[in-house]
């Protein structure tokens, strides 16, 4: 495991691993699959948790869990800056890794392919295909997005590519927006 | 002014009783004649042509194609209108080999893609900047059906790689010519940029028994390949980690901080050129057509070689074509061997070469042709060829799921209890 910080690499030794090859087209298997992403998921959200290192939420948009929708979120120099979450899973999962997206970020940062998806290290696509079938949506949050949001949030946030939602809304709002908690 | 159009209107009348098409060009002429500079570029768009002729005018859009069966490169060029060709990924690749077919007068062309046209895309070739921001189907099919009007095209804006999509581009290549000619498509080109969408077109075809052609430019823009995919003959995008041409660059000098990927219109037509020709050798039955044939632009170099079908591949469907073709061995071996012996005995019947004045002897360059051809063993590779990915490693099966207690949980037990922290 070139490429990672120590921290990722123990967390990621953390999330179990998966051992159904089913994709989205794959019926039965593919429910047997489901039921091992949402294990892994949920060991991976009670890790970071119990670190005090929360930085995601997650949740199928429908009934077959071939579309996810959530949010992340980055602290840099002590605020928080929060990201609409969005992927499909691809028919050729989980031999291809889901394409993450961003899209309150498309065409703010050149390290994004069109619609916001992610653009992913050189360590990230190699690591996948090794260990296929056995990463899942967690290990692709933990090794794919989480690395992207510590290397580019604070780039987009100096350059002023991205705002706090505090400095952006007007002063009257500003109270009411630090009020509210981000994820739901 | 006034004149022109009231011998418009005889002319009109005469049209009434009989209709002529030849006066209908005479009087359509007239008209763009009246309209002036801007008028007359607007409506210069050709009618539909009925048969391809060989006949040299000035406006016949297809004679220099024609010229090719008169030289004895291709057999029947015409044949070209019986076939459908269905492009992957419209940008910088795959509209550049859209153009080439409908130049080539190919019968149908169905396009997918779900982007749109952007100021980013203007560095490389067919989109235009009035175009931006139409889908890229549609901004191709309103320039294709300009450049040649023969071409029934079908525009498909939509993301492959999606359970619905999949099953929208599944039921599309399945599904008969609009004009009732042929029923599915002849061949299908994989002009994508990536991993995820060419597994897709992978699946797709495997599933459909359906021969396909691949390519790509690599992210640093000076190399790409192509390579030619028949279900259960040859390998399948799956049966190995890609392969992809070695650009020379040392990855550790490569700056990849701040940029995903670059492109050049030059790496991109060049391979989209190779693309079309292998295309137009496989379906007009002329040359040899590629296995697989990289690019190195640094080089100039074009590495090839062959790919076998993995008996261990990932994918089920690879694995029942690979079966299927097994199975059709004796038919194909027969059939090979009728063609040989046709063949023997045209060559008896008109000799080659023999009037051979100058004495010259021809050497039979088709061995060195098929010895630089590679086979590629496990390891083995040509000169400036690698893998673009590693394979997956090898690890033993779990015991059955029953044995793990958490997966006895049922799906929506699960979904409770990641509900559950993700509002904690
Ligand atoms: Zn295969």
């Amino acid at each position: 495991m070139e490429g990672w910080d120590k921290g990722t690499k123990s967390v990621v030794g953390e999330i179990p691993l998966l051992s159904t090859r089913a994709g989205p087209r794959d019926g039965d298997a593919w429910r047997q699959r489901l039921k091992e992403e949402y294990r892994a998921l949920i060991a991976y959200t009670s890790v970071n948790k119990a670190k005090d290192n929360d930085w995601f939420r997650i949740s199928a948009a429908n009934p077959e869990g071939t579309r996810w929708e959530g949010t992340c979120w980055y602290v840099h120099n002590l605020r928080r800056y929060e990201f609409p979450l969005q992927f499909d899973i691809p028919v050729a999962y989980p031999q291809v890794a889901p394409e993450i997206e961003l899209p309150t970020l498309d065409g703010k940062t050149h390290k994004m392919y069109r619609g916001g998806k992610i653009c992913l290290t050189v360590h990230f696509k190699p690591l996948w295909a090794k260990n296929c079938p056995r990463f899942g949506l967690a290990h692709a949050l933990c090794l794919g997005l989480a690395p992207w949001l510590a290397a580019e949030v604070p780039i987009l946030v100096d350059s002023g590519m991205v705002k706090h939602k505090d400095d952006e809304a007007a002063p009257a709002d500003a109270a009411a927006a630090s009020g509210s908690a981000a994820a739901s | 002014m006034e004149e022109d159009l009231h011998t418009l209107l005889r002319d009109l009348d005469a049209l009434k009783q009989l209709p002529d098409p030849a006066s209908i060009d005479r009087m359509r002429d007239r008209v763009v004649k009246m309209m002036g500079p801007s008028g007359a570029a607007a409506a210069a768009t050709r009618s539909k042509i009925k048969d391809m002729s060989a006949e040299v005018v000035d406006s016949n859009p297809y004679s220099r194609l024609m010229a090719l069966q008169r030289m004895g490169i291709v057999d029947n060029y015409e044949r070209i209108r019986d076939y459908s060709v269905a492009i992957v990924g419209v940008g910088g690749v795959g509209s550049v080999a859209a153009e080439m077919l409908t130049r080539c007068g190919i019968g149908r062309l169905l396009l997918y893609d779900y982007d749109t046209v952007e100021l980013a895309n203007m560095n490389r070739l067919f989109f235009r900047p009035d175009q931006v921001g139409m889908t890229k189907t549609d901004a191709a099919v309103q320039t294709l059906s300009e450049i040649n009007p023969d071409v029934v095209l079908e525009s498909y804006s939509l993301n492959i790689t999606t359970v619905k999509g999949f099953e929208t581009f599944l039921g599309s290549l399945e599904a008969r010519s609009s004009n009732g000619r042929s029923t599915g498509v002849d061949l299908v080109l994989s002009c994508v940029d990536n991993y995820e969408a060419r597994m897709v077109v992978n699946q797709a075809c495997n599933e459909l028994r359906q021969t396909w052609m691949e390519s790509g430019v690599s992210e640093d823009a000076v190399s790409g390949h192509i390579q030619l995919l028949v279900p259960g003959e040859t390998a399948c995008f799956a049966c190995a980690p890609p392969l992809v041409v070695a650009s020379g660059v040392d990855e550790r000098t490569l700056k990849r901080d701040g940029v995903c990927a670059a492109s050049l219109p030059t790496t991109m037509g060049v391979v989209a050129g190779l693309l079309v020709q292998n295309s137009l050798k496989y379906l007009l039955k002329f040359g040899q057509v590629s296995p697989y044939l990289g690019y190195n632009s640094l080089k100039d170099f074009f590495p090839t070689m062959e790919m076998r079908p993995n008996p261990q591949c990932s994918n089920p469907a690879c694995l029942e074509r690979q079966k299927e073709y097994m199975q059709s061995k004796p038919a194909r071996d027969a059939a090979a061997k009728a063609k040989m012996e046709a063949e023997a005995s045209a060559a008896i019947e008109y000799p080659v070469h023999m009037d051979n004045e100058w004495n010259i002897s021809v050497l039979d360059d088709s061995d060195t042709a098929t010895s630089s051809v590679q086979r590629a063993s496990a390891d083995i590779l040509p000169e400036g060829l690698v893998r673009e990915l590693p394979d997956e490693d090898s690890f033993i099966e779990p015991p059955a799921p029953a044995s793990s207690g958490a997966i006895d949980d049922d799906l929506e037990d699960l979904q409770r209890q990641l509900d559950a922290l993700n509002s904690s």
